[in-house]
């Protein structure tokens, strides 16, 4: 418990102590909003996702065999 | 409706190429300013001198700039694998999900876990364990591109796995022939060494903006001892990895290793051109014409490839129409023998469409490698089914010049680098290296050249690839998903306003900092 309770507080220090830290956490958290929210649920839609592994196959095998 | 295709095809590829060209501005910093901080803070353990400390920490700083702006941008990457390659994707995720997979789990998280003791532990920790956490960060950094890469290879030159005809997907047989292949091992010594020349350049450039200005002298100097070194010996291992790397294309991606060279005839003791000038492609058709003018080093093409000065070396045209005596199958007869892969597959579909369980059964046989028939189709047809996609023979020849001047930027500025380093390092030994000022300058315009250097030898690797995705056995246009080119397009200009915007900030914050310099605790 007290082994937690010191990492708790390294990083609770670590977080409070930055300088330069604080304007390269807001662009991680800036990047990552626009990669996971933005990005990810507007302009990512997995065409595969909903698909059970054989209406995956289906789907794949298809577009592998040519339209004659 | 094909028009679209093929412009999502081309709008995808563009898109890929941008995300991984941005990407790699960040990485290779990381992977080389690492492992250098760590020496730094090495020095700083075993003398326990405040100079490396105060030297430690600037450099970390700049570090962890670049470590945080680049941080994830990795991601989008694999993103785009779901959405703009699903056929890709699901084709051989098995095998490919492995070790992006592995680098996700173990190396990222070895990587973010010791990068909060790097930053935060100064003062807090004993020194051992501060500086152990420093190399577990910068072997993390160098964890993830091993598994980045072994994944990479495996498109170079496919192995280790099997097709399954039911779930139509590769499947891995055998971990250590993908994570181990003479390709992954040798794709991961030369970009780590190439990236730890690069970091060493940085360090030199930067210090020696420093001593132009007069300020920071014994830092810049003392560092500037390290680096140059330290990028000497790795410049050296860039090149001798990029010997192999030449060496091992000669075997599995001839066609790009031809490219690059731009050799339309092969033939036996083949020069290398060191430096020439390319005709326009309609005016190209053999060694004859090719060129404005060149200069050779006669056989070592040759040497280089196959490590005999008399060796063949198969040109583009060998390559395209085949060459008997050699052995070499036409492009024709490949894509013939894909073809008939293909029809196996559509067999298979229809008869599982029409219930014909005897039919099903049959061309599983033929992808079934413990059986007589299986294992000839595998070998002589299935080989081959990447090839059934193509049209026409030309499809198979890469961007010729394209590759032909990004592999002499590449080698030519990889020379340069040494003699520079060594130079450097002389002259800084011999404490003359600050009156050379024009010397410093051009270590400070050495970086950008480091990092196209870099850029340059990414276009060689996959632009040398094209038409495939997978080496022979699936070409862009059919691992493309097949989703509207419209928001392909649109993601493009995300992306590009993005990374933009990423790196302007890393520019504008590095260079804050290095005006900065380093700071007294």
């Amino acid at each position: 418990m007290k082994t937690l309770r010191s990492v708790f507080r390294f990083y609770v220090d670590g977080f409070r102590e930055m300088t330069l830290g604080r304007t390269l956490w807001a662009i991680i958290l800036i990047k990552l909003f626009v990669m996971f929210v933005i990005l990810r649920l507007l302009f990512f839609p997995d065409l595969l996702a909903g698909k059970d592994p054989q209406e995956r196959a289906d789907y794949v095998l298809e577009n592998l065999i040519p339209e004659n | 409706m094909i028009t679209d295709y093929l412009s999502t095809v081309d709008w995808s590829r563009a898109q890929f190429a941008m995300t991984a060209i941005y990407h790699w501005l960040f990485v290779p910093l990381t992977l080389g300013l690492g492992v250098l901080v760590a020496l730094m803070e090495t020095l700083y353990v075993r003398t326990g001198d405040e100079f490396w400390r105060r030297t430690t920490k600037f450099w970390m700083r700049l570090f962890g700039v670049n470590f945080a702006i680049g941080v994830a941008t990795g991601l989008i990457l694999e993103f785009e694998f779901g959405t703009n390659w699903s056929n890709y994707s699901h084709f051989v995720g098995d095998i490919f999900g492995a070790p992006l997979a592995i680098e996700g789990i173990f190396a990222f998280f070895l990587e973010a876990t010791f990068v909060a003791v790097m930053f935060f532990g100064w003062n807090k920790v004993s020194r051992g364990f501060h500086l152990t956490a420093t190399w577990l960060t910068a072997i993390g950094a160098n964890l993830s591109a091993w598994w980045i890469l072994v994944a990479n290879a495996w498109m170079q030159h496919p192995v280790g796995c099997d097709f399954n005809l039911e779930t139509v997907r590769n499947e891995m047989t055998s971990f250590s022939e993908v994570a181990l292949s003479p390709v992954a091992v040798n794709k991961f010594f030369h970009t780590v060494t190439s990236s730890f020349t690069l970091a060493a350049l940085f360090v030199v450039g930067v210090s020696a903006w420093y001593l132009l200005r007069g300020r920071e002298k014994r830092m810049a100097s003392k560092s500037i001892a390290l680096a140059s070194v330290f990028g000497f010996v790795f410049a050296l291992a860039t090149a001798y990895t990029g010997d192999r790397s030449g060496a091992i294309a000669a075997q599995t991606q001839p066609m790009k290793l031809a490219a690059m060279e731009a050799l339309y005839d092969g033939g036996e003791g083949a020069p290398l051109t060191v430096v020439g000038v390319l005709r326009p492609e309609a005016e190209r058709s053999s060694n004859d014409d090719a060129f404005h003018f060149r200069i050779d080093i006669p056989k070592l093409l040759s040497v280089m490839s196959f490590r005999d000065a008399g060796a063949y070396v198969p040109g583009i045209n060998d390559l395209l129409a085949g060459n008997a005596e050699r052995g070499i199958l036409s492009a024709e007869e490949k894509m013939r023998r894909g073809r008939a892969a293909i029809d196996e597959l559509e067999r298979y579909r229809t008869a599982r469409n029409a219930g014909d369980t005897a039919t099903m059964e049959a061309v599983s046989r033929l992808f079934d490698r413990s059986t007589p028939e299986g294992e000839a189709f595998l070998r002589d047809y299935f080989a081959y089914f990447g090839y059934g996609y193509i049209d026409r023979p030309e499809q198979l020849v890469p961007n010729v010049p394209l590759l032909f001047y990004s592999f002499r930027v590449m080698v030519g500025a990889g020379c340069f680098f040494i003699l520079l380093l060594a130079v450097v390092w002389w002259l800084n030994r011999r404490d003359r290296l600050a009156s050379k000022r024009w010397l410093l300058w051009v270590a400070v315009w050495t970086i950008p050249l480091a990092y196209l250097a870099s850029q340059a030898g990414w276009i060689v690797a996959e632009v040398g690839r094209q038409p495939w995705a997978i080496q022979e056995m699936m070409p862009v246009g059919i691992a493309a998903s097949k989703i509207p080119s419209g928001s392909v397009t649109t993601t493009f200009f995300l992306f590009l306003a993005l990374f933009t915007a990423l790196l302007i900030a890393e520019l504008s914050i590095l260079f804050r900092q290095i005006a900065l310099g380093p700071k007294n605790d």
